[in-house]
């Protein structure tokens, strides 16, 4: 192996867990904990490659590098299937096989009685793998195709528990809400290849940098149209609504789909396609961060009167999401991709905590059915802490420093967009601090509440590894990284001063953001410490109802489909009433028996009409002949 | 006036009328085979007078052939309509009309 | 002298045409058979003038002979009175009438206007048999035989046919 280069071990990450998830789904169903061990063994031998990578990679010039196979050669049409390997996608490896493996671990302990426990690590992994070849692809195409694979893969662990049919539902509806997303990620894609002829990120990097007009005028279609793809996974309005859905998965899948790597998928594709969003004369980016703002406010809105523990989580992750969309639009992909790390990190805490809570309590996810915790379930209790705090945004928690840095974007190229980021700062503060306070401080509201007890270790280690990064993601120079990668100098701060370096950089979104921080937290003290019911509800009831009704999104979408369903059920019945079976079928029959019916009046039987009938066609055949 | 082919021809064609006249217009099986054979005979004379005008014996070959044929399908005609007087109990074409649907 | 005998024998031959078709005193298939009997041999005398000797005798032979015992046979098998009572009807006659009177118009205006005969002399030839005997087992050999064939197959088929459970 003289040729042997470092990075050909990327290919080994993508492997490893599409091995596990063939070996566990195909041979070792009966066996539970060799399953558990080969799945969380390929995703930690995953994330100890992604880190070699990390350190021995040198750092690499703007477009990394790659490693490719030849796949598809049509004519002029190429595809490889290649590995890209720069500081977006090595970042991002860390972050998926980090924080993946810490979910694999909680796993093992939190789906322990599970039946099908083998089915779900098999499930993982195959989800690993899809995650990680998006990451990894560097054409466009093979991204689609893990893009893809994620869709089944967490349909497939969100209809884990398919004999519930809630959950077979939440399965459905997020698979189909994506492929709405899909489609038009695909016609993007297809937009892309019709007018630069490659898929290669590579490729139209530099094709975009050498003619930026390409698009001409379809610019602000492509962008919007990939746009699409992110708009499904990441759950962006109007596509939003699976993810509060797909909380019917066990909670582990919750933390790494639906916060740490699945709904980051978008966010990650349009960093890794901002060169051809961020186009002159294309809209694309200010409508993107638009639809970032209000999913951020309204996800932020809904999450204040759900009661259901993760699903206040699923709609802060969609709020987060929005923010992170937002950041995009506003041509701080930087931005976004720190707190998109930020947030995998506590957000996916948050889960596990969640799924710690709901384990000790058996099953049981009311929040107003739980609290006084905090003795009882001391690492749970810090931990969640931490990640209330983290999302928040208190400083030095991770959170603060890239919510900062996406207000500080915000601040530099909207107002409006801003008020809004900031105003979800306040929501999000308020709707975390409702849940801490009434989840875990109090009195206990419940039975089991008042009977929980600790997580084994084997939950609490993940808790508090995820902790620790929660902790000091924000300060260990993440955001420098991604700013490189995008070219940009700003955060050049190192820590420890790189504590304060948000205030030094742009003190207005700095104070605003903290402000906001406690107003939020100031608000849900006074509502909500040692409340044993909601106060907000019987103040606002209107308010409250629309949002404990999710603003009727559902509702309407349902009713949207059912009407357009039936009108197209309507228009197709006529067709097939109408012009197959009246014009086609029947008019094929009726003209074949009515020529039927005057043709039996000359075959009569009677011999001597037959003879007559001959010859006077033979008179005439003669006439022809002989005569003319 | 010289008896020539056409003389021959024109009697041919009459015959021939005579039998197709047949055929139309008379009920009986029988006698429709008859006239049938009246159009036979009519060819049959059409053929030898050509032959003999042109010096040439096919036609006579021919007819030595359709005579032969003739008798074949006299007897296999005849037998038919036995077969189906014993069924129906007539041999009148208007009660023959079991083809009809 | 060859003339008047054409005339003659034409004339019989058509007349009996007539009178097997549509006898107009008898509708009795015996006697339609008698004149057909009576039509077949005055066609013989016209195949003798056109020196088709041989075939006048097969005529008579076969025709004449052969064919009529057959028809008369089938006739008294069958009791066919009934036929004499049933009416011609005018559409059946009408319907005749045209097919059968455009054919004859249109075979007797083309040949009354293609001159067939013209240029044609009628030929002296003696010792035809012979010369038909020699074309028909040289150069029609094969027809031949499987005309034989044919009779055979048609003999079987008589047969099988006037069996009487046929089914």
């Amino acid at each position: 192996m003289s040729d042997f280069k470092i990075e050909d071990l990327a290919w080994l990450i993508l492997l490893l867990p599409l091995a596990s998830a063939a070996i566990t789904g195909l041979f070792t169903q009966k066996n539970k904990v060799l399953s558990a061990k080969l799945s969380i063994g390929a995703s930690l031998s995953a994330f100890i490659v992604s880190g070699l990578l990390f350190v021995m990679v040198p750092e690499l010039g703007k477009y990394g590098l790659t490693v490719s196979l030849k796949w598809i050669s049509v004519a002029d049409f190429n595809v490889d299937i290649g590995l890209r390997i720069d500081a977006l996608s090595k970042l991002m490896l860390l972050i998926v096989t980090g924080v993946g493996t810490a979910i694999h671990v909680f796993s093992y302990s939190y789906m322990h009685e599970d039946r099908c426990f083998s089915r779900f690590f098999s499930h993982l992994s195959l989800f690993m793998f899809s995650m990680l070849g998006i990451v990894l692809a560097d054409n466009l195409l093979m991204m689609f195709i893990f893009w893809e694979l994620v869709g089944v893969s967490s349909y497939l662990l969100i209809g884990f528990w398919y004999e519930k049919a809630s959950a077979g539902d939440a399965a459905k509806k997020a698979f189909l809400t994506n492929r709405i997303g899909d489609f038009g990620f695909i016609l993007g894609i297809l937009l892309v290849w019709a007018t630069l002829g490659s898929l290669n990120f590579e490729y139209l990097e530099k094709a975009v940098l050498n003619n930026p007009t390409a698009f001409g005028t379809l610019a602000t279609a492509a962008g919007l149209l990939l746009f699409c793809g992110a708009m499904g996974k990441s759950a962006q309005f109007p596509l939003h609504v699976w993810l509060p859905d797909a909380m019917e998965g066990p909670t582990p899948v919750s933390a790494l789909i639906h916060a740490a790597t699945m709904v980051a998928a978008g966010v990650y594709m349009l960093c890794r396609i901002f060169f051809l969003l961020d186009i002159p004369g294309s809209e694309a980016l200010h409508i993107i961060s638009w639809i970032g703002a209000i999913t951020a406010l309204l996800a932020a809105l809904i999450a204040v009167q759900q009661s259901d523990i993760k699903r206040i989580l699923a709609y802060s992750t969609l709020s987060q999401l929005g923010y992170m969309v937002m950041a995009v639009g506003l041509h701080a992909p930087e931005a976004a991709m720190f707190h998109l790390t930020t947030h995998a990190f506590f957000k996916a805490m948050l889960f596990l905590g969640a799924a710690s809570v709901i384990h000790s309590l058996h099953h049981q996810q009311d929040i107003w059915k739980m609290g006084g915790l905090q003795k009882k379930m001391p690492v749970t209790f810090w931990t969640f802490a931490i990640g209330t705090l983290a999302l928040c945004g208190v400083p030095p928690f991770s959170g603060f420093y890239s919510k900062d840095s996406i207000l500080s974007a915000a601040n530099h190229h909207s107002l409006p967009l801003f008020l809004i980021g900031t105003f979800v700062a306040v929501l999000t503060t308020f709707y975390m601090g409702r849940l801490f306070f009434v989840a875990f401080l109090g009195k206990p509201k419940s039975d089991a509440a008042s009977h929980a007890h600790e997580s084994p270790a084997l939950m609490t280690v993940p808790l508090q590894f995820l902790a620790v990064l929660s902790v000091v993601g924000g300060l260990i120079g993440i955001n420098t990284m991604y700013g490189h990668f995008f070219g940009s100098e700003e955060h050049a701060a190192i820590f420890p001063e790189s504590i304060f370096a948000p205030i030094g950089h742009d003190p207005l979104a700095a104070i605003l953001g903290l402000l906001a921080v406690g107003i939020g937290g100031l608000g849900a003290y006074l509502l909500y410490y040692n409340a044993t019911s909601d106060k907000f509800t019987s103040s606002f009831k209107l308010l409250s109802k629309a949002m404990s009704g999710r603003f009727y999104f559902d509702e309407l979408y349902a009713k949207l489909i059912k009407v357009t369903q039936e009108a197209l059920a309507r228009f197709a019945d006529a067709v097939d009433r109408w012009i197959i079976g009246g014009l086609l079928v029947r008019g094929v029959h009726g003209s074949v028996e009515l020529t039927g019916r005057v043709l039996r009046l000359v075959q009569s039987g009677n011999l001597q009409t037959y003879a007559f009938l001959f010859a006077l066609g033979a008179a005439i055949v003669m006439f022809l002949t002989l005569v003319r | 006036m010289q008896v020539g082919l056409e003389h021959y021809l024109v009697v041919s064609a009459l015959l021939f009328c005579l039998g197709l006249l047949g055929v139309i217009l008379r009920r009986n099986v029988l006698i429709m085979y008859m006239s049938l054979e009246l159009m036979l005979n009519a060819a049959n004379l059409a053929l030898v007078a050509m032959s003999r005008f042109n010096d040439n014996l096919n036609g006579q070959v021919m007819v030595f052939f359709i005579i032969t044929v003739a008798a074949a399908e006299v007897a296999v005609g005849l037998a038919l309509i036995v077969a189906l007087y014993r069924r129906k109990q007539s041999a009148h074409v208007e009660d023959l009309t079991s083809m009809k649907l | 002298m060859q003339d008047i005998f054409f005339y003659i024998f034409a004339f019989l031959t058509l007349l009996c045409g007539v009178m097997v078709v549509a006898n107009p005193f008898s509708r009795n298939p015996v006697t339609s058979a008698m004149f057909l009997v009576l039509t077949i041999a005055s066609m013989a005398g016209l195949f003798v003038l056109l020196h088709a000797f041989f075939l006048a005798a097969v005529q008579v032979l076969v025709y004449a002979g052969a064919v009529m015992v057959l028809f008369l046979f089938v006739i008294m098998l069958l009791d066919l009175k009934e036929e004499e009572r049933r009416k011609l009807n005018t559409y059946g006659i009408a319907a005749a009438v045209i097919g059968v009177g455009s054919i004859a118009a249109i075979l007797v205006k083309t040949l009354a206007e293609s001159k067939v005969g013209e240029g044609l002399a009628m030929p002296v030839k003696q010792g035809q048999v012979k010369e038909l005997g020699n074309i028909l087992f040289t150069q029609y050999l094969l027809p031949f035989e499987i005309l034989s064939v044919l009779l055979l197959v048609a003999m079987v088929g008589a047969i099988l046919l006037s069996k009487k459970d046929l089914k």
